[in-house]
Parts: structure tokens; sequence; C-alpha cells
């Protein structure tokens, strides 16, 4: 989408938005909300140096919910001609009146709706036509293939390129408009040692708002060579406790265990093995965790919410203690505190560092395991529960000595969040959620 | 096929935008040279509906329509599609997609004609399922769920339930003339549960559904058993000890632990890993993968079923395909594309989320033959060991093999035992050898209730498993607590 098929969009969009808005009062509707969305998009997919796929994407779509005192209805359309958004809109008015009176519905407080929004430099659209995307894409899965000879296929070599605006849009008379855009560059391949059957895999990607911001093909190809190539002759290891230092890859999930155990949707449905945290000490002392919505070209960056509040910096974790939940205006009046902008998400965390590079985390932990794969979704919110598949690498006196995989790692989120001995200084950038990798003590581990 | 069939899908899709069959010579027109080209025309009318706190909070209907365009050439595929049908949007998207062709562009240049429909197998009804109730008998549905729940134990705190339907409309056409359509319900139940008891607390769900009308609910007391079961399996959770961590026997219980095999070996034999020479089972064909008396399939032609389909998303009827037969390898789950470029026929198995993606091979209702064994002597069997019965969902890597799957109900076994109830935990394995350690097997073959969802490079479809009771000799637990 380039300059001036944005202008045209926004202009689009815009109106779609006051239409949808009085079509709904009109079918009678006391408020209204709504987020619409166009985007296109270009992917390419290298297979051994074939183009295993050429992917022209473009998406558009309306999301409404209507309210009628304190009944909502909600309505979804791709297809946005005036008959269907009528019809949309009529389908939302339709299920308002069958639903429940529900004391906590509603729009946002008026006064809370974002003001004065200035460009957080999120839009940089790539202009790549499908030769330079196949170009790029293979010249990344060829430095892979080329790195070693133990890398004996391909997993494929990807590149992705996205732009669209997002408007967010209530009958407060809020209306906000978002130009973004994203591209990606990703490589998997598959290694295996000379005389033996296993086959291992492992992938590497660059993602930018910017395209010139991407890492070179090159070290996108050589980099999932290198990660596959260390992951050969892999085994299992003892079961045992163990101290674990997650990754930064990996050390965001952590994270995101967090915030889903404070959101409000969870206290309130008391969902969650953090329930009445607020105040709380959850972390040892030197944890801090923050919200910065408004950086600059950031993953996360926006100027308000999915209900138009306005988003602000925010301390959500300090020295430890829980400074409040993540809430939207439906949790948050559902618990009886004030929206935190969090309608829709987080936006832009940060979990600051205790200061050690990630080989003096490897010191740090001496003996012990370093989780650099975590698969399936074993975790139980309600008590906290953690029980998930992992691969990594066997350290001793803080050195990696050998591949391990088809192990599990165990433990209570609770005791987990209080075990956490450090906090790294090897950030992943690739993220809305910044963190370097976390070292945890008294995790189980289970192999043989 | 039943020509009302037809009629009706190409009422639904073709005429609002003033299209006939014989306007897509001139879109295919585009697309010569293809070896595979096809035109994948949906629309997709959903609704849900929700309760919460005893109130029905909120519902949702959607409408989503558009026509997905493929070009195949080799073994390269061009795509692309619009959420507008028409015959620009359409002229649009076939010329975007026939930008694959310029990779050097090889005869079969011949004029398209539409051939007769054919004729189609019919697994399911093909009435609107959400015009199957009232508005009204929605929300009675769901307030009877929260009365069910809530009247089956004082420790019920926060009840949850949901219904969700989906009334799709289909029509394939390829590059040789086939013209294949199908029409396709699907509803879903789910009811999740709070339950608190002496300060602790737990949450289970439960559900079911398939291809039917929303009214399948209102049967066979259906909501009260789904209530029944979320309150039960909550409660055996408040009172779970910690898993014990490490190597042991494991059964497994008959039904929704088949995800098992779905995660272990299904994924892997999906054609596309095995073309590419990415999966743990490429070019295994004919070894011995599994103990003596295992043979799974994958069927999607059970009636009803949430897996099923009377076409693929290629148009390709559906099959029962033999994956392991008596502990042998036998084949693979194809579409089209990998089907040709591996010398075999597309086995039904070509399925796409949307217009708006890609097909690939994927799993339908995926199960284990029943064996012989009396499930009860399966768990006297063992000395010690867990017994689990239910599980969430899983996950794999195709290229080393390893899978997981959570259970989120589960046992200890002593003595022959079933004793304790233990928290969930993730079990992790090998795919290509979990099943050689399979050591019985029982006679109590049972499939899922339903609600089963299978993700796959970022597409979701809707899947089915099952099995019956197995008993397997060694699989990694990853609980918290050290094995006496």
């Amino acid at each position: 989408m380039n300059l001036n098929e944005l202008k045209k969009t926004d202009a689009e969009l815009r109106a779609l938005s006051e239409t949808v808005l009085k079509l709904s009062k009109k079918y009678g509707a006391s408020d209204a909300e709504l987020s619409l969305n166009r985007g296109s998009g270009l992917s390419v997919e290298i297979h051994q140096e074939n183009i295993d796929k050429l992917e022209y994407h473009r998406d558009q779509g309306l999301s409404l919910t209507v309210y009628m005192g304190q009944q909502q209805g909600s309505a979804t359309t791709g297809d946005l001609s005036t008959q269907a958004i009528e019809d949309t809109v009529k389908a939302a008015c339709n299920i308002a009146k069958f639903t429940g009176e529900d004391k906590y519905t509603g729009l946002a407080d008026a006064q809370l709706m974002a003001g004065d929004m200035g460009d957080l430099d999120l839009y940089h659209p790539w202009d790549l036509n499908a030769e330079s995307a196949i170009q790029i894409a293979t010249a990344c899965e060829k430095a892979a293939m080329s790195y070693d000879d133990r890398i004996i296929n391909s997993d494929g070599a990807s590149i992705s390129s996205y732009s669209g605006l997002s408007v967010i849009a209530n009958t407060h008379g809020f209306i906000g408009v978002t130009p973004s855009s994203r591209h990606n560059l990703s490589c998997s391949v598959i290694a295996q040692a000379p005389n033996t059957t296993a086959m291992q895999r492992d992938y590497w990607y660059t993602t930018s708002r910017q395209h010139e911001a991407l890492d070179s093909p090159e070290h996108v190809g050589e980099k999932s060579a290198e990660l596959t190539l260390s992951r050969l002759n892999g085994r299992q290891i003892n079961t045992q406790q163990a101290t674990v230092l997650y990754s930064p890859e990996m050390a965001r999930s952590i994270i995101s265990h967090f915030t889903s155990s404070i959101s409000g949707g969870s206290q309130y449905r008391k969902t969650t093995f953090l329930l009445g945290a607020k105040g709380e000490k959850v972390f040892p002392d030197f944890i801090r965790l923050h919200e910065q919505p408004h950086l600059i070209s950031g993953f996360g960056s926006c100027y308000f919410d999915r209900d138009g509040v306005a988003t602000v910096d925010r301390d959500i974790v300090v020295d430890g203690v829980v400074q409040d939940y993540i809430m939207g205006s439906y949790s948050a009046r559902q618990l009886g505190l004030k929206t935190t902008a969090n309608s829709g998400g987080t936006h832009n965390l940060t979990l600051d560092s205790t200061g050690q590079t990630f080989d003096e985390l490897l010191k740090l932990m001496g003996t012990g395991l370093l989780v650099t794969e975590l698969i399936g979704s074993g975790i139980n919110g309600v008590t906290g529960d953690y029980s998930r598949g992992a691969a990594g690498f066997w350290v001793e006196n803080g050195k990696i000595q050998f591949p391990v995989e088809e192990i599990t790692i165990a433990g209570n989120l609770k005791d987990m969040f209080q075990n956490i001995i450090a906090v790294g200084n090897d950030v992943d950038p690739r993220s809305a959620t910044q963190t370097g990798s976390i070292l945890i003590e008294g995790m189980m581990v289970a192999g043989e | 096929m039943n020509p009302s069939h037809f009629q009706q899908v190409e009422q639904q899709l073709l005429e609002p935008a003033g299209l006939n069959i014989s306007d897509l010579e001139k879109i295919f027109a585009h697309l010569k040279g293809a070896d595979l080209a096809d035109l994948y025309f949906q629309s997709n009318r959903f609704e849900s509906w929700g309760l919460e706190d005893g109130i029905i909070k909120n519902g949702t209907y959607s409408i989503e329509q558009g026509v997905g365009v493929r070009m195949v050439i080799g073994e390269q595929t061009g795509f692309s599609y619009s959420d507008e049908i028409s015959f620009d949007a359409l002229t649009a998207s076939a010329k975007a997609a026939a930008g694959i062709g310029k990779a050097g562009q090889t005869g079969r240049i011949q004029a398209w004609q539409a051939k007769d429909a054919q004729k189609m197998k019919a697994l399911y009804q093909m009435d609107n399922p959400l015009a199957a109730m009232s508005e009204d008998e929605k929300i009675a549905l769901l307030n009877l769920a929260d009365k069910e729940a809530r009247s089956a134990s004082p420790h019920v705190q926060q009840v949850i339930a949901n219904i969700a339907g989906v009334y799709e409309h289909i029509l394939i056409a390829d590059n040789e003339g086939n013209l294949n359509a199908d029409i396709r319900p699907l509803v879903r139940m789910n009811i999740t549960v709070v339950v608190e008891k002496d300060g602790k607390r737990e949450s289970a769900g439960t559900g079911g559904g398939g291809r039917f009308g929303f009214d399948y609910f209102t049967q066979a007391d259906r909501v009260r058993e789904y209530a029944q079961e979320a309150v039960r399996l909550a409660l055996v959770n408040l009172d779970a000890v910690a898993a014990p961590a490490g190597s042991q026997t494991v059964v497994l219980g008959s039904g929704w632990p088949g995800v098992l095999l779905h995660e272990a070996i299904g994924h892997g034999l999906e054609g596309d890993f095995n073309r590419k020479g990415t999966s743990a089972f490429s070019g295994r064909v004919g070894e011995k993968v599994a103990s003596n008396g295992v043979t799974v399939v994958d069927d999607g032609t059970l009636e009803n079923r949430r897996g099923s389909l009377n076409i693929d998303d290629e148009g390709t009827p559906t099959n029962c395909t033999t994956l392991i037969e008596d502990g042998v390898l036998k084949g693979y789950m194809q579409d089209k594309l990998n089907a040709r470029l591996m010398g075999e026929q597309s086995t039904g198995n070509g399925r796409r989320e949307s217009y708006a993606h890609l097909p690939m091979p994927r799993m339908t209702n995926t199960y284990m033959l029943a064996g012989k064994e009396d499930p009860q002597e399966i768990i006297a069997s063992v000395k010690n060991g867990l017994y689990a019965v239910n599980f969430g969902g899983g996950q794999v890597d195709i290229t080393s093999g390893k899978f997981v799957f959570s259970a989120s109900e589960a046992y200890l076994i002593e003595n022959g035992k079933v004793t304790r109830p233990v928290k969930g935990a993730t079990l992790i394995g090998n795919g290509p050898d979990v099943l050689t350690k399979v050591s019985m097997i029982g006679n109590d073959l049972a499939l899922d209730k339903g609600v089963g969802v299978c993700g796959k490079a970022g597409q979701s479809v809707p899947v089915g498993v099952g099995q019956p009771t197995l008993k397997i000799d060694g699989l990694t637990v990853g609980g918290t607590e050290a094995q006496s």
C-alpha cells in the first residue's frame, strides 16, 4: 500500500466508520464501537531454490459492537459493501435485543478517550515485487544450505511484507487511525550428523517495521544453520531438580504467563493463581516490568487501546510488587478499578535487566539447563502449575556441554516467579515484549 | 452430486455476482499452462453466543465470503484471493496467481470446459444449523448449562458457556473442468466451570459438537452431561497431588487421548513434509513403526463427525486412509499437489482454513482401531504408572519427531489399581518409536466428542481423534515429584 493508496484508504475508512456508527444508532443502538482494517501484502516461500509459494494478500474487515442500554451485540464482516455493512449493523443490533443486562458493559468513559496523537513512525511500506522477494529469500536459503555439509535439507526460507491501516472509532466521537507496516525474513533448515538417521531443525528470523532495518539474508541464513547444527546429537538427561536459563526468545513466555495472570479478565473471573495480587510481592526485589506505549516504531506502540482510551507509560511491577492489573474498561468496572488502557492487550513491555551478559548468566548458573525451545501448552492458569516440553543444552561449569531434547520442565509459576535469580541484558529486540535471558532455580526436569 | 446441492451453492456464491459457470472459462484462460489450477469460492456464516455470571453477555454474527485462485506449475504455487466475488476481482486474482508462471511456462494448453458435476456422498445434512433454533432457544440452552453446572455441586463459583455454529457453502472449479460443491454445517458447545473448596480453586471445561444443527444439544440430556462432566473434572483436580516426573508406564484412556496419534504420527505422515523429506517418517513406508496389532487410519467419511467432509477443499472425495497397518507404515495423507509430485493419488486430505489460505495435506478424523484387551486388565497389569484419561492440546516437531501432549485428568496406578488423581502434566515422546512401545490395546475404541481444532502453518481446521485404551511402556511424564 503506497502513500496515495494510504490517503485514499484513510479517507474511505474514516467515512465508513461514521456511516457504521450512524447506522447503528438508526437501528436502535444507544452506543457503538468498531474496528476497521484494510491492508495488503506479499509473501514468498523458497524451498531448495524453488519458488514453493508466491502469495498475494489483501485483507479487510469490520468488527462492530453495539450497545442498547446495558445489552450488547457484535458482528463482523469481511465484505465492506453498502449492503453487507447494513446487514452487519442489523445483525449486531438484533443480537443486542437478546443478550442479558450487564451493568458493567458499555463504552469506556468519554473523558478517557485519547486526544493528541503524534506520529509513532509505524508505517514504512516496502515496494517489494515478486522478483526481488524471490531473490532475497533465495539468497537467505543459499547462505544456510552452503554453511555446512551437515545441513542436508531446507524447511524453507520465507519473506513477507504487509502494510495497512486500522481504525478504532466509537460514538463518543473518538476516531483513531493507525497506519502500520511489518516485514519479515525467516529461514529454517534441517541438519543430520554423518552416519546417523536423526534429523534436527531450527530457524531464525528478522522482523521490522522498516525493511531497511532487516538483517541481511546471509545473516539470517547462517544463523539458522548455526542453530540447527548446534542441536545435532541431542539426548535426554536424567530426571532431576535443576536451575534453568530461558533464552531471551523463550523468556518472553514467562512474562506472558505473568501478564495473563494479572489480566482483568482472569482477575474478575477468578481464574488466576495470582488472584488479588495488586500490591503483593510476586517477584524478587530486583524485578521491574514496565509498559511504554509510545516507543517510536515499537511493535506494540499505539496512542489508544481498543476502547479508544489514551495509553500512558506505567510500571506494572516495581521492586517485585504488582502495581496494577492489565485491564480494559470492562474488566476494570467488574473489579471496581480504573482502566489501564489495555483493552486488546499490552503495548511494549520491558523487563529490566539485572546487568549480566548471556555468558555471565551461564557462569552464574554453573550447572543446569539452558532452554532454547518450548513446546506444548501445559499451563494451568488457575493453579499456576507449569509443565512443558523443552529442548536446549546441558551446562556445567558455566559452559555448554551438549544438546538436550525430549525432556520436560515443570514447576509452579508462583514459585518460578519468586525463584528468578537474574535477568540478562541479551535482549531480543524482535518483539513488543523485551527481555533478556531469565535464570530460574529449583525446577524439575523430567527425562530418562 | 445431488443437483439441488449444487444449485444451492451456485445460487449462494455465483448468482449474486452475476457469474455463470461458463464465465469461468475466461478466468481459466489466465491460468493456462498450469499443472493444477483451481478457484475456491466460499461463503461462511458464523454465529456464537456466550454466557458468564449467569448472564448472556454477548453474541456475534459474521458473514465472510470470497474466492481464492491458485496456479501450480511443477512444485511452484502462485496464489491470490479476493473477499469480493465478481468477474473483475476474479480476473485480477487469476492474473496475480499466474505470476508464478513467469518462472518458465510449459505447454499443456487446452480450452476450459465445465464437466458435469459429480455425484457425491452426503455425510451430513444441508440445512442451516444456525436456523435450527430460535435465538430464545439458543439462550435457553446456555441458561440450562449454567443451571445444570451450578446444581451439580455447591462448589461451583463460575460457569462460562458458549455455543458456536458455522454454515459454509463451497464451490471448487479446477482447470480440468471439474466442479464440486459442498454445504457444511458445524456446531459446538463448550462449558467451563470454576470451583472453589477450602480456599483452593480449579477450573475445567468440556463440550461437544459435530456437523449438524444446534438442536443436537437439546437431545439426550447432552447439556446436563457436559455440565456435570466439567464439574466432575474440576472437582477431581481440586484433590490432585503432584505428578511423578520421569519415564514411566502410561495407560491412556479411550477417546480424546487419541490426540497422541494426531501429534506423534499424524502430522509426520502428511504428504507435504514427506515430499520435502523434512519428516522423521520420510522414506519409511513399509517399515515397522509400531507394535503388532497397531492399526491407525485417517477417516474423513464418518457421518456427522467434526473432522468429516464429503469432499476435501480440492474437490476430492474423502477416504478412510490406512496410515499404519498391524505396525507397518502404509502411506501418507495427500493433497493433489504433493500426491502428483510423489507419484501417488490424493487421499482427499487437501484442506484449507478459508478461501484466503492455500490448501495442504491435513488430517480429518484420526484414530486407532480397537484391540482385544479388557481396559480393566490393562490397568491391572501395571505395577506403578500413570493413567491419563483427558488431555488438553499437543504439539510436534515433525523433523526430530519429538511431540508433547498435556494431560488434564490423570491418576496414579499403584499395584494395578487406579488411586490418587495427579495434577496435569505434559507427556513427551518420540513419534517414530512411541507406538513401538504399545504393549496392550483395549477393545474399547471411542472417538472424541467433537471440539478438536488442529493448527498448521497458521491455519486452523476442525478435526477428530480417537483410540482404544492403550498401554505404553515408557513415556516421559513432566511432573514435579521425584519418583519413589
